[in-house]
Order: structure tokens, then sequence, then C-alpha cells
């Protein structure tokens, strides 16, 4: 069997690369997605854990296999509605400044 | 325990044939096959076809001098494409640009492997699985990519154009034919596109027995099966629906810069997944492969069950050319949409109408387990769409000074001219 | 289980997380915002399959539609519709520092996370969950009755979500 570690420690790559890309990155659509790339890594972690589960658990596998997926899909919607209003809002600023690098959206009123 | 399982790898035992069966091997390789290569020869076949139905259609004569009725004419024009060459614009994005053709071939026939060909369960070949249905809507999205992409990597404002308006018109059918495959799958408890043939071969409405309950005769599964076949023509971009490639607007938009056997695979691709399309509608909605909704087992002829099962694959095929041909008919028939009735047409009518349906199917059964008769479900099914019917005529008074200006918006063209009629008087 | 079959396992893990890594590296790399989005798609494409290997199909296909097929299609139809609109405002100036920053804490967060976590982890191998754990009838089970009302709150989330957008793009109510 592929051990837990290898689903972990890849979890946790794409998640640094995830946080060094919003750090470094001035394209707000990309660090947008460099958030959806932490997010993605976060939903594997969580399905690793519901598969090979209970570690630290008090309930039965299958109570702790059910949480693990069920977190993953609240985590997608929760991704889908972020991106519908996210996207939007970067639409919005581009309307109204013609630009949109990061930088410059660092005042409170437009 | 790696340089064990390495040195059973390049051993002769897992290379013979008993070890490759146990490996499943084979089988896959098989089941490959018998998805990809049908559909791979068949497009040819369906190019000309459709060349001499359409002319069929306009009254014209099409493609009949290479080989027998013009059958030749596809295998000629692709030796054509073949030797023509191959042009790369400088400006483009070369990495996306190659990337795209096989990217808009991909999905069709990765589609494939769902269709049940027949009762057998080597007919079925790949996606027999739990998630059946779920697999056609996941691999059937992804079929936006390669002409976005195209769009993109092409550095020409038409064809970005093109895939703009794709992916919006891709992402807004999307959701309807969704729902409308929900309401089919809440109606038959399945997931599996075996189990849904099979659904379809018990009794008409639950009641009748002797009839086959296939979909497209039941009410919400008509429902269904008209937004999906609406549906399926918007996803293969075909006409009506065929904005990202008009010629008139676009010039061809997102395939203007392919050349040769790259703008060959566009047309594949396009040609596989109208089948694939045609194959699921089938599938899904009208029985599979059963020839007719009867059933012959109580109808005391159990002979012609035999004969079906005998001949169930090319059944199928005949159910799924009538398909195909439709789509054929329907690009003879209607004249293209303009972008804004497009967009209106699937989220302003078809979305709510899918979702509605969806509601109701779920009405129907529990109105069906409530009073223990099917009859009560109908009834109930039928209440309800009144009511919702209601609902949406009462919505749309009163918002009817708001969707007024949105209407009319439009392109309006020579105002203050009166249109001349070439017939004269009429 | 035999030996052959686990190597097998192990080497679709390998090559799958190995182009998951890849294209999260190409995402932060790769200047061009499609380029960027493209290895966004193959990451999240992978990860589905990497779902599929824990035995999570519903997940996994529930990945690929949500992810790659809509989120993606919008980030991708957003981007294009800015280098529509006007090209140089997807354009980066280089920034040395800000590089040379966010790549060493992303070194020192890695190390610090992986020493902490996956070290006493690193002896978990055998699973716990049952094979058919993530069939839709399991997961519409739980849905549906342990968790119905977080599953309520995520349908009212997306409503809000909708109408937010709505709002958004719309330039007059």
């Amino acid at each position: 069997m592929v051990p837990l570690a290898g689903y972990l420690g890849l979890g946790l790559f794409m998640f640094t690369m995830g946080v060094v890309g919003v750090m470094i990155r001035r394209n707000p659509i990309v660090i947008f997605m460099c958030i959806e790339l932490m997010l993605n890594s976060v939903n594997l972690t969580f399905v690793a854990f519901a598969r090979y589960g209970s570690v630290t658990h008090h309930g039965s596998g299958i109570q702790s296999a059910m949480a693990g997926q069920m977190i993953v899909i609240f985590v997608m919607a929760v991704a889908a509605a972020e991106v519908a209003v996210g996207l939007g809002i970067i639409m919005a600023i581009f309307r109204l400044r013609k630009s949109i690098d990061i930088d410059d959206m660092s005042l409170l009123r437009g | 325990m790696v340089w064990d399982a390495i040195r059973r790898f390049f051993s002769y035992e897992f290379w013979s044939y008993e070890g490759l069966q146990n490996h499943g091997v084979w089988g896959a390789i098989a089941r490959v096959v018998i998805v990809v290569l049908p559909i791979l020869m068949l497009v040819p076949g369906l190019i000309w076809w459709e060349r001499r139905l359409l002319s069929w259609m306009q009254d014209r004569i099409g493609p009949n001098r290479v080989g027998p009725f013009g059958l030749l004419q596809t295998i000629a024009d692709g030796v054509k494409l073949f030797l023509k060459e191959d042009i790369t614009p400088t400006a483009v994005d070369k990495l996306i640009y190659f990337t795209a053709p096989a990217l808009a071939l991909f999905p069709a026939f990765a589609l494939g492997g769902t269709l049940p060909w027949g009762p057998n369960k080597y007919l079925t070949p790949i996606a027999d699985v739990n998630i059946g249905i779920l697999y056609v809507l996941a691999v059937s999205s992804l079929g936006v990519y390669g002409i976005v992409l195209a769009g993109y990597a092409s550095n020409n404002k038409y064809s970005l154009m093109g895939g703009l308006r794709s992916s919006a018109q891709l992402i807004s059918y999307e959701l309807a034919m969704g729902m409308a495959l929900a309401g089919a799958v809440l109606a038959s408890g399945s997931l599996t596109m075996t189990g849904m043939v099979h659904f379809q071969e018990g009794p008409w409405l639950g009641m009748v027995k002797g009839v086959q309950n296939w979909l497209i005769l039941t009410p919400y599964g008509f429902v269904a099966a008209l937004i999906f076949a609406i549906c399926a023509i918007a996803e293969t971009n075909r006409a009506p629906f065929d904005l990202p490639e008009a010629e008139n607007e676009l010039i061809a938009g997102y395939h203007t810069e392919y050349s040769s056997m790259k703008f060959a695979v566009f047309f594949m691709g396009e040609y596989a997944a109208m089948f694939v399309f045609s194959g699921i509608f089938t599938a899904v909605f009208c029985g599979g492969y059963h020839a007719l909704p009867i059933d012959w087992t109580f109808a005391g002829l159990p002979i012609v069950d035999t004969a079906n099962s005998v001949a169930a694959g090319f059944i199928f095929l005949g159910k799924v050319a009538f398909f195909f041909s439709c789509f054929i008919w329907l690009r003879a028939t209607l004249p293209r949409l303009r972008y804004d009735q497009l967009m209106s047409l699937g989220w302003r009518s078809l979305l709510p109408l899918a979702v509605a349906n969806f509601m109701l199917v779920g009405v129907w059964i529990v109105a069906a387990d409530v009073y223990k008769s099917e009859m009560a479900g109908l009834v109930a099914y039928l209440i309800g769409f009144a009511v919702m019917f209601g609902v949406y005529l009462l919505v749309k008074r009163a918002s009817a000074d708001r969707f007024e200006g949105m209407e009319n918006r439009g392109v309006v063209m020579n105002t203050g001219v009166e249109p001349v009629s070439l017939l004269g008087e009429v | 289980m035999p030996p052959t079959d686990e190597l097998a396992k192990l080497t679709l893990f390998g090559a799958l997380a190995g182009v998951a890594a890849l294209s999260a590296v190409g995402v932060v790399a790769f200047g061009n915002a499609v380029r960027s989005a493209l290895c966004l798609i193959a990451n999240f494409f992978c990860l589905a399959f990497l779902y599929f290997t824990l035995n999570a199909e519903l997940l996994g296909i529930t990945q690929v539609i949500v992810y790659t097929g809509a989120i993606m299609v919008l980030f991708l139809f957003v981007i294009m519709l800015l280098n529509f609109g006007s090209p140089q405002f997807l354009k980066e100036p280089p920034d040395y520092l800000r590089k040379g920053i966010g790549i060493l804490f992303g070194v020192v967060l890695f190390g610090l996370i992986s020493s902490q976590v996956l070290m006493p982890l690193a002896k978990v191998k055998a699973t716990t969950a049952p094979d058919d754990y993530g069939a839709p009838q399991q997961i519409g089970l739980s849905l549906f009755t342990t968790y119905v009302w977080p599953f309520e709150v995520a349908s009212i989330l997306l409503l809000i979500g909708i109408v937010g957008s709505i709002m958004l793009a719309k330039r007059k109510i």
C-alpha cells in the first residue's frame, strides 16, 4: 500500500507552493488560483485521512471516513461560491480602475 | 520488497497470457479497442452521411464522385488534409496551440466507453461503474478546453471571440444538461448506464405492463429528454448553436488558424462528440438497445426478446444513427441563434425548466410512495407542473416591465428604413 | 496482495503525485496567467485520480465536474476577457527580493510542517476505511442524515454567492 505520508507530503508541497505563490505573485487572478491550490491540498489531506483514518479518532473507521469526505464536499461548495464572487470582484475592479495589479489596490476608497 | 517486485515485473510469468489475464491487461486493451476503434472508424462515414443527407435536404446532389455514392470522398479529403502544408502562424503560443486539438479530441473518445451496446457485460466496455452518469457529465465538461485554448493560442481576435463564446455557452448549457440527467437518475434510481437501460425495461409509468418504460415516453422523461437534446447540440457546437465557429461573424472562430491535419482533428472531435451524445441520449432516454418499447415476454413472444438481445449492438447503432441524423436535420432547418438569445434560452428557459422537472420527479416518487400507487405520482406530477407554470406566469407578469428592456436589446440595423420585401407585397 | 500489485500502486501514485507536484510548481513559476491556469487544471485532474486511488470515487468525479469543468473554465474565461481588453495589464514586473523572501518562507514552512507532522505519521500504511466508503450511496446517506444541516447551510451559501455575483456583474440594478 502507498504510505499515508506520501499523500500528506504531496498535500504539504502543494500547500507550500500555494503560500509561496500568494507571496510572490502580483496578479490577483494567479493569487486566486494559488488559494484554490491551497484549498485542494487540504482536500487531499482530508481524503487521505478519511481512507487511512482513525489514528487519533475515537469513533469507528466509517464515521471518520465519512467526516473526511463531507468536509471535502463543503470545501468544494465554499470554493465555488468564492470563485463566483471573487472573479466578479476582480472584473468590477478592472472595470473601475483599468488595472488589476494587486499593489494598486491598497486604498479602502477607490 | 521493491527489487522482488521489479524482478517479477520482468519475468516471463508476468507477461504470459495467464499472467496478463490476472492483471486484467488483456481485458483492458480489448475494451479500449472495442470502444475507440468503432468511433474512429465511424467518423468518416458520419461525415459522408452528413454531407449526403444535407445535400438531399437542400435539393443538391452532394459528393458522389469518389467511390460508390461518394463513399470514399471523406477518405480522399483525409488524404488531402494529410498532404497539405501544415502552417503554424508565427505569433501563436506554440505549446498551447499544439495541445488544443488533442484536448478537443479527448472527451469524445473518453465518453465512448460509457455507451451500453448490449445486455452482455462485454458490450458495456468501460464505465459500468457506480458513477457512470457523473462520469459523462465530468468528461463532457472537459470538452470546452480544446476550443477555448485553441482560441487563445491562435493569437487572433476572432479566434479569441470564438473561444470566449464557447466557454460561456458550454458553462451555461452544462448546468441544464446536468439537471436534466439528474431528473433521469432520480427517476431510475441508478447512476450506471446499464442500470438506466434496465430500468427502462420495466412496465410503463410503473402501471402498464407489456409496454417498456422508456423515459422519453414518460412526462418527466420527455421534458428531461428535450432539455438534454438541446443541451447536447449546444455542447457539440452544432447549428443552431454554432456561434463559436460562426463563419460569417468570426471567420470560423477558434479554428481559423489551424490548417491541414490539426483542423481535421477538431473536425473528428466534433463528429465523434455528436455520435457519443446521440448514444447517451439513446441509452438514457430511449431504451438503449431495445428495438421497440414492447415487453415481448409479457406479450407471449420471448423469442423476439432473444432476437433483440442477439442484435442488440446493431439496434443501438441504428438508433444512434437516427439521432445523429436529427442533428443534421436541425442544422438544415434552423438558423443560428443570436448570442443574447442563446444565453436567454439557456439561463431563463432551460435551466428553470430542468430544475422544476427535477423537483417534480421527486414529488412523483414521494407521492407514489405515500399513496402506494404510481397513478398518484402521475397526478401529483401534473398538479405540480400546473402549479409551477402558474407561478412562472405570475412572476413573468409581475416583472414584465423589467424584462421589457432586456428583450429588445440587440443590433438594430437600418433604423428609419422600412424593410423591403424581395417578393413584393404579400 | 502480490508484490507486483503493490509496485503498480506505488508507480501509479508516484506518477500522479509527480505530475501534480510539477504542475503546482508551474502555477507559481509561469509568468503567463493562462499557463498558470493550465497547470492548475492538470493539477486538479491529477488530484481527481489520486482520489480514485484512495477509493473516493464520488469525490474524484466531483473534483473533475466542479474544479476542472466549472471553476477553471471561469478562471480561463476571466483571464481571456482581461487579455482581450488590455493584454499589458497581465504582465508582472520582476521583483527578485520578493521572490527570494517568498521561496525562503516556503522552504521553512515545508521543513517545519514536514518535521512535525509527516515524521510521526510515516509508519501509517494500513487503510482503515472499508473499500466502498466513497460510493455515492454511502455519501448520500451520510450527507442527508448526519450532515444535513451543514448541507443546507452550504446551499444557502451558494445561493448568496449566485446573488452576489449577479449584483457584481450587473452595471445597473
